[in-house]
C-alpha cells in the first residue's frame, strides 16, 4: 500500500477494503523505522492523528466520505496545527504548540484528511537542501548522501519514501518544486492568493504559496481542491468559482502549445537533465502538443531580484521573533534589548540570519532606491515577459533545476551556488504565476530529474491535464528510489 | 559597492541580532557573494518601469469593525516565555 495513489487508496477506503485506522497505523510504522535514515519528519502525536483516523472511520461507515476521507497526509511543518508542535524548522520555535489551525489544515480536516505528522523542512522555509533545518538534514531517498532539495525536503522526501501518500509543502522561490524535482514526485505551487496563507509562517508574503506534493498529477488535483478556497484572515486571499480540477485531468491536450524559454536551455543545464526534458517534450509532441519558441528575456535576472525582495520582506516578519510572544527566549541577558539581541542570534541559523541581514541592508537608509525599488521594478519586467509569452502559448515548459540532487555539504559553504539551484523556479513565484514540477526521467546516478511546467493565472486545470496525460503514458513518476541501505 | 564589517554590524544591529567581530568577519565573504549577484540588476535601465510590490494588483480588502474572536489570552500566552497575571514579562525597560 506503500505505492499507492491517494486516489486508489481513496477507492480502497470507500469499498471497505481497509479503514483508515489500519492505512494510518502501517504508514505511522514505517514511518517511525524509516525516519531514522530519512529525517524527513520532525514531530509524530500518535494520539492526535489516530483520533482522527478513528473519526474518518466513522465517516466512511455512514458513506459520507470525500475524496480524501482517512488518507493520512504528512504537513510541511510551517503550517501551524492546533496543539501540535510547529516548528518552521527553527530553534526558534522548537517548543512551540500552535493553538490554531492553519485555513489548509482546517480545510483537510473538513475533508476527513488524517495529519500523519509534520515534516521537516528548511529553517523558516529559507534554503534549497533542507540543510538549515534545526532538526538535521533530510536525506534524498534516492541516494542517503544527497540533499532531498528544499525548503519543502521533509514532505518531497516522505512521498517518495513511501512514508505517506501525500504531503503539503509552500513554495516562495522555488520550495515545492525543486524538492520534488530531486525526490521523483509531483508538486504544484498554485497561482499566489488561491491558497491561503492563514497559519502560515511567514517568510516572504508577496511570494508564499502553498500547495500539494504527491505521486501523481491526479492526486495533486485531488489534494488542490481541498486546499484552494477563499479565505477572509488572509488579505490577499482571491474569490474564485470553485474548480473541479479531478475532473479536469482528462481535458485534451491536442494543439496545446508549449513555450520553450530560449534563456532556461542554456550550458548550465547537466547533459543528463537536458536530455530527459527533450525526451519528455517528444512525448508532448506525439500527444498532439506543438512546442513554440519563446523568450523571456528578464529571466536571468530573477536570482537576483528575489534574494532582494525576499530577505526584505522575510527581515520584516521575523521580527516578530523576539522572544517575548512566543518561542526562544535567551537564558541569560542584561537588559531588553540585550535580550532580543541575544534570544535573536540563538534562536536563528546562520542562513535565517544572513537573509535578515540583507534585508535589513536592503531596505535601510539610502540603500531602498538601489535595491529595493529596483529589484521591484525588475520583477515588473519578469512578469511583463511572461504575459508577452502567454500571447504565444499555453503553458510554458523547462527544467524544474539546472541538475539533479546533489551532494550533502555540496554547495553549503558558498550561498550564491546554493541560490543558483532555484534560477529555473524563482520567476514564476516573482510573477504570481502557477507552476508545477513532474518526474520526466532518471540521469545514469539513477537520480530523478524534474519537468518544470509553467500556467498562465488560475490556470492549474490545464497544467494538471497537460501533466497527467504524460503520466498516462510514460512511468516515470511511479519509480521508486532502492532504498537498500534502510 | 563594497560591503564592510561595519555595514554588517549596523544591519546586525538594527535587526536586533548580536553579532562578534568575528561573525561579522565570517558573515562579510558569503554576503558579498550574495551582494556580487544582487548587483547583476543595475545592468538592465529600469527608469520607466513601475515598481511591482504584489503578484496580485488587488487593493487590500476592508471588513467591518467588530469582534469575531472570543477572549483567548491563556491559549495565546501558553507559549510565552514568561508571563504574569495575563501579561508579556519582558526586561525592565525604565529605571526608576
Amino acid at each position: 500500500m506503500f505505492d499507492k495513489t491517494v486516489k486508489e487508496l481513496g477507492d480502497a477506503l470507500r469499498r471497505k477494503e481497509f479503514s483508515s485506522t489500519e492505512l494510518t497505523v502501517s504508514f505511522l510504522d514505517r514511518s517511525k523505522t524509516i525516519n531514522k535514515d530519512i529525517n524527513a519528519f520532525i514531530t509524530f502525536d500518535e494520539e492526535q492523528t489516530l483520533a482522527q483516523a478513528k473519526k474518518a472511520d466513522e465517516i466512511i461507515s455512514s458513506n459520507n466520505a470525500t475524496a480524501l476521507t482517512g488518507i493520512p497526509i504528512a504537513h510541511k511543518d510551517i503550517w501551524c496545527a492546533k496543539d501540535w508542535i510547529t516548528t518552521s524548522g527553527s530553534r526558534m520555535l522548537e517548543n512551540f504548540r500552535s493553538p490554531y489551525d492553519a485555513h489548509i489544515i482546517k480545510r483537510f480536516n473538513e475533508y476527513g484528511a488524517v495529519t500523519l505528522g509534520k515534516t521537516n523542512m528548511d529553517e523558516f522555509a529559507m534554503g534549497s537542501s533542507n540543510e538549515t533545518s534545526w532538526f538535521g538534514n533530510v536525506k534524498n531517498p534516492w541516494d542517503l548522501d544527497r540533499v532531498p532539495g528544499g525548503s519543502s525536503g521533509g514532505s518531497a522526501a516522505a512521498v517518495s519514501a513511501g512514508m505517506a501518500p501525500a504531503s503539503t509543502g509552500t513554495d516562495t522561490g522555488g520550495s515545492i518544486r525543486q524538492p520534488a524535482a530531486l525526490c521523483g514526485i509531483s508538486g504544484l505551487k498554485p497561482t499566489y492568493g488561491l491558497v491561503s496563507r492563514y497559519g502560515m509562517i511567514a517568510f516572504a508574503s508577496s511570494l508564499d504559496q502553498g500547495g500539494p506534493m504527491a505521486r501523481s498529477a491526479e492526486d495533486l488535483a485531488i489534494l488542490l481542491e481541498a486546499m484552494v478556497s477563499f479565505d477572509a484572515k488572509d488579505s490577499t486571499s482571491l474569490k474564485k468559482p470553485t474548480m473541479d480540477y479531478s475532473s479536469a485531468v482528462n481535458k485534451s491536450i491536442t494543439g496545446l502549445r508549449i513555450g520553450i524559454p530560449k534563456e532556461y536551455f542554456s550550458d548550465q543545464i547537466a547533459p543528463d537533465v537536458q536530455k530527459g526534458v527533450d525526451e519528455a517534450l517528444k512525448e508532448y509532441e506525439k500527444l498532439g502538443a506543438k512546442l513554440v519558441n519563446i523568450s523571456l528575456p528578464t529571466s536571468p535576472l530573477s536570482v537576483a531580484a528575489y534574494y532582494v525582495i525576499a530577505p526584505a520582506e522575510a527581515s520584516s516578519n521575523l521580527s516578530r521573533f523576539d522572544g517575548v510572544r512566543y518561542g526562544y527566549r535567551a537564558p541569560e541577558y542584561s537588559d531588553l534589548n540585550d535580550m532580543y539581541a541575544k534570544t535573536r542570534a540563538q534562536g536563528f541559523g546562520a542562513e535565517v540570519k544572513r537573509r535578515i541581514l540583507i534585508g535589513t541592508y536592503v531596505l535601510s537608509h539610502g540603500y531602498y532606491d538601489a535595491y529595493y525599488l529596483k529589484a521591484q521594478k525588475v520583477r515588473r519586467l519578469i512578469s511583463q515577459d511572461f504575459s508577452r509569452a502567454f500571447e504565444q502559448c499555453d503553458v510554458i515548459m523547462s527544467p524544474t533545476t539546472p541538475s539533479t540532487a546533489f551532494q550533502i555539504g555540496e554547495k553549503a559553504s558558498d550561498p550564491v551556488q546554493m541560490y543558483l539551484s532555484d534560477t529555473f523556479t524563482i520567476a514564476a513565484n516573482l510573477a504570481g504565476l502557477p507552476a508545477m514540477s513532474i518526474p520526466c526521467g532518471l540521469d545514469q546516478k539513477q537520480l530523478p530529474i524534474g519537468l518544470q511546467i509553467i500556467g498562465n493565472y488560475f490556470e492549474e486545470s490545464q497544467m494538471i491535464a497537460a501533466a497527467h496525460q504524460y503520466q498516462c503514458v510514460t512511468d516515470w513518476h511511479l519509480k521508486k528510489p532502492p532504498l537498500n541501505n534502510i | 559597492m563594497s560591503l564592510t564589517k561595519q555595514d554588517v554590524k549596523k544591519a546586525a544591529d538594527l535587526a536586533r541580532i548580536e553579532v562578534t567581530d568575528q561573525e561579522a568577519e565570517d558573515a562579510l565573504g558569503p554576503l558579498k557573494k550574495v551582494f556580487a549577484l544582487i548587483e547583476e540588476m543595475q545592468q538592465l535601465d529600469t527608469e520607466a518601469v513601475e515598481p511591482m510590490a504584489h503578484a496580485q494588483d488587488i487593493s487590500t480588502r476592508l471588513r467591518d469593525d467588530i469582534v469575531t474572536e472570543k477572549d483567548q489570552r491563556e491559549i495565546l500566552q501558553a507559549s510565552a516565555p514568561a508571563v504574569e497575571k495575563g501579561l508579556f514579562l519582558v526586561p525592565k525597560v525604565i529605571d526608576q
